[in-house]
């Protein structure tokens, strides 16, 4: 049977009786719908997924969000401007630190006040090794949603390292707030950027190992290459961002592309390079050139970590601000480049010390509306293949 | 258990019938295969948890025991003491049955395994034939069990092991073929005894140049059989929950379980004992040099008498293939820790198109050497 006398509603009935306890051949079950979450290994959270599959293949899909919604926005335009720092940690819980950084930067673009030299420095730092941090989950988790367990825990090891720098600085282990409104809530322990530049070097060859280990592996390759193919033009019309809109060869960075802090700066100096899939595996935009981009971001933030630190300077880690703040009449919106794309904090202040209007633009919760498009056709183990490369976090996805 | 008979015999021979000295010897021969089985798929869990713990960069368990090698009974009693549960919509009948017919399935292959060159459960002239027939039994077991769970993953996961099995089951005969014909024997411990040669060292890998990719081959197919990585589709945790053991829990589950240890532990003794060597080994080779190879042998009176100054041989015997068989299991382990699962298409397309094809020519090539040999050096 091909595809299209399958589709066709008529001949999917047509069942004729030729004669006793004979039937011909000519029947067709429906698809089979199948929940796809809220409690799936695969789906990194709750998320459900309405999968309509005929058999292996998967023909059609439908993300249903807000298992874990809690009223993200609307919170923040209940409590005073600095309570809310801490529930921006709690969106995407693996990048809180951008989080902190995005709400501070949109909420300092409506005062008006200059940032310490010394806390945007370590701000950066901050939010690069969080980035590596997350990128460390997508990438080990992807492996894991692929079958391979081991790079899982590889990854969870240097992540360790990385949790344990933060833990000095600030603290805690996974929601932060330590980028505040205004700078920093604590300069850096001693002897705390001499343990980064270490972290940096060995990371360095442990990342060698994941791409050996799993990144060129043949059986990852042959899972991850051609499927799950993000043309230039659905990346664009989707309004992709980060690692999704990169990995379909666009060439897009918040951090160059609409800087905000010292990345320019950084930029300019040459430090760091923006990798931009070139489909080397397969087709551009296929899973696999989404991983290569994630894997090849965390070489990048490093370097921009070690800029970082070659020209950190003395100085004050906060600026001089009110403890109660009251924010200046006017809306600002401000999008920087977290591990999974364009996060933007849009705030609109009346003057006075809550906000009336708090809006999140969630890179996953965007970069999720593709995949209503790019699974119908896949089979159900590349499903998971699909939903695993588009790293989303359902935290953020529902906020 | 032709040793045990033959001791029953000796000793109570004269008081018992004939029959109820079988019936002993067939209750001890599956309390034996039981313990065995048990045994192996308590140790093959404890080496799993390590091997994946030292693989991942951690202990495994630690607790329990001295590293932890009491885990498994821990854990066994666990399972023994959850709640049965049967899903309300499930057949329960099926339900219930497969998780039996699946360890029963595994359990009668074993009647196949001889423990050492003198002691077996079953002499069995086909008994290759009989542990491939007997371990593909177990998917109808699995088939059943997705199917009697009524739920979308669990179907999902019976098709895949059916479709899987159906592939692999080829590959895995034709190039099980390929040593068999060299044997001349479907028989595991007569090949066995074809190996002794050149100090234990004449193993069916070494003596044709075509063994090698039969065993590559098998041992592909083999993975593929036992539902073990990169080939676990049947269960892939990450696509579909646990596949044709998603409604399973308690002792139904670990019954499963039990079964894939014991599959990939027969999987590995049909390689070691058709490439690796079975029970020969150098060490083995000067046992029996030392100690006398029969354990029965025919006395002064021509009566048959029990020799039990040649048991260390048949220790070291036993112990050198069981040796050999988890040197296989600890291979398939390593696999299952270090690479990606592949996908379904992927699994079928190289079952299909390229595994059957290339262990048809290992056979075809394989054939033609042996010919070409008996040819040059026969006559």
């Amino acid at each position: 049977m091909t595809r299209e006398t399958q589709s066709t509603p008529a001949a999917s009935t047509r069942v004729q009786r030729l004669g006793a306890g004979e039937v011909s051949v000519d029947i067709r079950t429906p698809d089979l719908e199948i929940n796809f979450g809220p409690q799936h290994p695969a789906t990194h959270g709750v998320m459900r997924i309405l999968m309509r599959a005929d058999g292996e293949l998967v023909t059609g899909a439908q993300p249903h969000l807000g298992y874990l919604h809690r009223c993200a926005e609307k919170i923040g335009e209940n409590v005073e401007w600095l309570q809310y720092l801490p529930y921006t940690d709690r969106y995407d819980y693996l990048a809180s630190m951008n989080n902190n950084l995005g709400y501070s930067l949109a909420v300092e673009a409506l005062l008006g006040v200059e940032i310490p030299r010394r806390a945007t420095l370590i701000r950066i730092i901050c939010a690069e090794l969080n980035r590596i941090g997350s990128h460390l989950v997508a990438f080990g988790t992807y492996g894991l949603d692929i079958g391979a367990f081991t790079p899982f825990l590889y990854t969870f090891r240097e992540r360790e390292w990385m949790m344990a720098l933060f833990e000095k600085i600030c603290g805690a282990r996974l929601t932060y707030s330590y980028i505040r409104i205004g700078g920093l809530f604590n300069d850096a322990p001693p002897g705390w950027f001499e343990e980064v530049s270490r972290f940096c070097d060995v990371f360095e060859q442990k990342w060698q190992e994941y791409v050996d280990l799993l990144l060129v592996n043949q059986i990852y390759v042959k899972r991850t290459a051609n499927i799950g193919i993000i043309s230039r033009e659905m990346a664009l019309d989707f309004g992709l961002t980060g690692t999704m809109v990169r990995g379909s060869g666009i060439d897009w960075d918040l951090r160059r592309d609409m800087p905000y802090m010292c990345y320019d700066e950084i930029w300019r100096s040459g430090a760091f390079k923006i990798p931009v899939a070139r489909g080397e595996m397969g087709a551009l935009g296929d899973c696999w050139d989404r991983s290569w981009v994630r894997v090849m971001e965390m070489i990048e933030s490093i370097k921009i970590v070690r800029w970082c630190l070659d020209n950190m300077v003395e100085g004050p880690v906060i600026a001089d601000i009110p403890k109660t703040l009251k924010v200046p009449l006017g809306e600002a919106y401000v999008g920087i480049e977290n591990p999974r794309g364009e996060l933007g904090h849009y705030v609109v202040s009346d003057g006075g010390k809550v906000s009336i209007r708090t809006r999140v633009r969630g890179p996953s919760f965007c970069n999720l509306a593709v995949l209503e498009d790019i699974l119908p056709g896949s089979l159900v183990g590349d499903a998971i293949a699909i939903i695993g490369s588009t790293d989303i976090v359902v935290g953020e996805t529902d906020r | 258990m032709n040793f045990f008979l033959e001791g029953i015999y000796q000793t109570v021979g004269e008081h018992l019938p004939m029959w109820l000295m079988m019936l002993i010897a067939a209750v001890t021969g599956i309390a034996v295969v039981l313990g065995m089985v048990s045994l192996i798929a308590m140790f093959s869990v404890w080496l799993e948890r390590k091997v994946s713990g030292h693989i991942q960069c951690r202990y495994g368990p630690m607790y329990v025991g001295w590293h932890g090698w009491l885990q498994s009974i821990a854990d066994g009693v666990k399972l023994l003491l959850k709640e049965d549960m049967i899903p309300r919509d499930a057949d329960r009948a099926l339900f219930m049955l497969a998780p039996g017919l699946v360890l029963a399935a595994i359990l009668g292959a074993f009647a196949a395994y001889p423990l050492s060159p003198g002691i077996w459960f079953g002499d069995i002239d086909l008994g290759v034939f009989m542990i491939i027939a007997f371990s593909s039994m177990t998917t109808i077991g699995v088939v059943m069990a997705g199917w009697a769970s009524n739920s979308k993953w669990t179907i999902y996961g019976s098709m895949r092991e059916a479709a899987q099995v159906v592939a692999y089951e080829i590959p895995l005969g034709i190039s099980l073929l390929v040593p068999v014909m060299v044997a001349g024997t479907f028989n595991l411990r007569e090949a066995s005894a074809l190996q002794a040669d050149w100090f234990g060292m004449k193993w069916f890998l070494f003596t044709n140049p075509f063994m090698l990719p039969a065993f590559v081959l098998f041992f592909i197919a083999a993975l593929a059989e036992t539902k073990r990585a990169p080939f676990d589709l049947p269960e892939a945790e990450s696509e579909l929950v646990a596949g044709f053991m998603t409604e399973y829990s308690g002792i139904r589950w670990s019954f499963f379980f039990m079964e894939e240890y014991a599959a990939m532990f027969l999987m590995s003794a049909l390689g070691a004992v058709f490439f690796l060597g079975g029970f020969e080994s150098p060490l083995t080779h000067f046992a029996g040099e030392f100690f006398g190879r029969d354990l029965v042998v025919v006395g002064a009176g021509g009566a048959k008498e029990l020799n039990f100054a040649a048991i260390p041989y048949h220790l070291v015997a036993a112990v050198t293939l069981i040796a050999k068989c988890f040197f296989g299991v600890f291979l398939m382990m390593w696999l299952r820790w270090t690479l990606p699962r592949v996908r379904i298409d992927q699994v079928m397309t190289m079952g299909y198109k390229y595994l059957t094809p290339l262990s048809l020519l290992c056979v075809l090539g394989a054939a033609l050497w042996e010919a070409g040999k008996h040819a040059l050096f026969a006559s």
